[in-house]
């Protein structure tokens, strides 16, 4: 089984510092080392390093590459500048969601689109069929690439982030949230002011035959290595939607809190998927629960008001700074609620109140 | 290495029992608490309830993801530890020494399909 994985160039890093591993759609990745709850705080507090390599990398180039985007995401395209990270949904006919992703403008017609791993092939499959469409309509045909083996990827994250990558590139200290740079020193890296746990922090594309050398570096100035585990509970606690949770082929980004991400009024020949998500409208919301006993929520537990079930769990789990379970549910857009809801939790009926996203901000 | 204690009884989901004087006594092995991580909350079924093989007894969660802690027996639950859930640390530093039910077994001879120390060692090495 596990040698059928695919691995990332830090691998073995990841054994020799004890890392307990796990199957990652289709990658062999570290899901922790000294322990979640420990790696999740020394985020919030400090500063934590993922190997993030399994993500993938889609360029889409050519000329017309900008408004064939535009035609293919959901988002507000138009004003984009250079040095911009664009977080954006990509949605099939239906308007239920193919993928969520980041764009990376690297010029007017170079286009680095940063995906799920678990959905490359699928979004690959999915734009190049867009792009027939697109090329019928006697639009230019934008060349699309799998460029994933082309990049690794290191996530430095927590507030002491810029301190850690300054000395290796200077230029982090100008480099504003959601704006990206490629270094002097490094122009084939992409280093972006993003990250997935609600704290400041960067996301650095590179060469994978570097990524050795960088991640070394980084735990040597301090930084805590961080595993999947410790990921998934950040960006639960920060209220990030995790594509196969709070978003699927079948849930709209509106129905999943996404409606800043969606350009609704986009002009012709407007997105794939928009017609569908005019008809539809928004027609579930995802609201934050916290635990008012010891009990923890997971994924697909009932919400109960009045006996009746009113919605879903779509991430639930514990968190570590608040110290007791917290979930991301579904509900649907017009369900008023007034303080609490119980969670059927194995067969028993646990309260939780409803809370403000996020359940945790930042510092 | 998880341990593995020589006078036990094993299941495949990673519970241990311990039988004695007509009664099966039911905890989580030290593989268990391996795979989970950190734990966070833990329950044990109250007494007086009735259960059959492959029915939760108690639950067991970590940071990671929750685990239903399973009946090997058809039985009553005679005894739980109640107050497991303030017993984490000890159940974190030896599985072994905390359980979560005792279960009055109907048939003895369902404790037949259990695996002893050494199966059970053999089992969790296939597991990787």
């Amino acid at each position: 089984m596990s040698n059928e994985q695919r691995k990332t160039p830090l691998h073995d890093a990841h054994l020799e510092l004890g890392a307990k591993m796990m199957d990652f759609a289709g990658w062999r990745l570290p899901m922790q080392y000294s322990g979640i709850r420990e790696e999740h705080l020394a985020v919030r507090r400090a500063v934590g390093l993922f190997d993030v390599s399994h993500m993938g990398e889609i360029l889409v180039s050519g000329p017309g590459a900008f408004d064939f985007l535009d035609y293919l995401l959901t988002r507000n395209m138009s004003g984009v500048q250079s040095g911009r990270a664009l977080y954006s949904a990509m949605c099939n006919e239906r308007g239920g969601t193919v993928d969520d992703l980041i764009v990376y403008p690297l010029s007017e017609d170079r286009y680095l689109l940063v995906v799920n791993a678990a959905n490359t092939a699928t979004d690959l499959a999915h734009i190049q069929l867009v792009a027939k469409t697109w090329a019928a309509a006697e639009k230019p045909l934008p060349q699309v690439e799998d460029r994933s083996a082309d990049y690794a990827q290191l996530a430095l994250q927590g507030p002491n982030a810029e301190d850690l990558l300054f000395p290796i590139i200077p230029e982090v200290s100008r480099l504003r949230p959601f704006r990206f740079l490629q270094p002097d020193s490094a122009p084939d890296w992409l280093v972006s002011r993003t990250g997935y746990t609600g704290e400041d922090g960067f996301e650095i594309y590179l060469p994978p035959a570097q990524a050795h050398d960088l991640w070394q570096k980084l735990l040597e100035a301090g930084a805590v290595p961080a595993g999947l585990g410790a990921r998934d509970t950040l960006r639960l606690e920060a209220a990030l939607p995790l594509y196969g949770h709070e978003l699927s082929p079948d849930i709209s980004p509106l129905d999943a809190g996404l409606e800043r991400f969606v350009f609704s009024a986009k002009p012709q020949p407007g997105f794939v998927g928009q017609e569908a998500l005019a008809t539809a409208g928004q027609s579930r919301k995802l609201i934050g629960l916290k635990a008012l006993g010891r009990t923890i929520p997971r994924q697909g537990y009932p919400l109960i008001q009045s006996g009746k079930p009113i919605g879903t769990v779509t991430s639930g789990g514990y968190s570590p700074t608040l110290e007791r379970g917290i979930a991301l549910a579904s509900v649907e857009a017009t369900t008023v609620i007034d303080g609490s809801v119980l969670v059927r939790i194995r067969d028993k009926d646990e309260p939780f109140e409803v809370c403000s996203l996020p359940f945790v901000k930042r510092g | 290495m998880a341990i593995v204690k020589e006078d036990l009884l094993y299941t495949r989901s990673h519970e241990w029992v311990r039988f004695a004087d007509g009664l099966a006594t039911i905890g989580i092995t030290d593989y268990a608490r391996n795979e989970l991580g950190e734990l966070v909350f833990a329950e044990a079924v109250s007494p007086g309830r009735r259960v059959v093989p492959g029915q939760a007894v108690g639950a067991i969660e970590s940071v990671k993801v929750a685990a239903d802690i399973l009946s090997p027996l058809t039985g009553e639950i005679v005894e739980s530890r109640t107050e497991i859930d303030n017993e984490l640390d000890q159940l974190t530093e030896d599985p072994y020494a905390v359980w979560f039910v005792v279960i009055r077994p109907d048939h003895l001879s369902e404790l037949d399909s259990l695996m002893d120390a050494a199966a059970y060692e053999a089992f969790c090495d296939s597991e990787g």
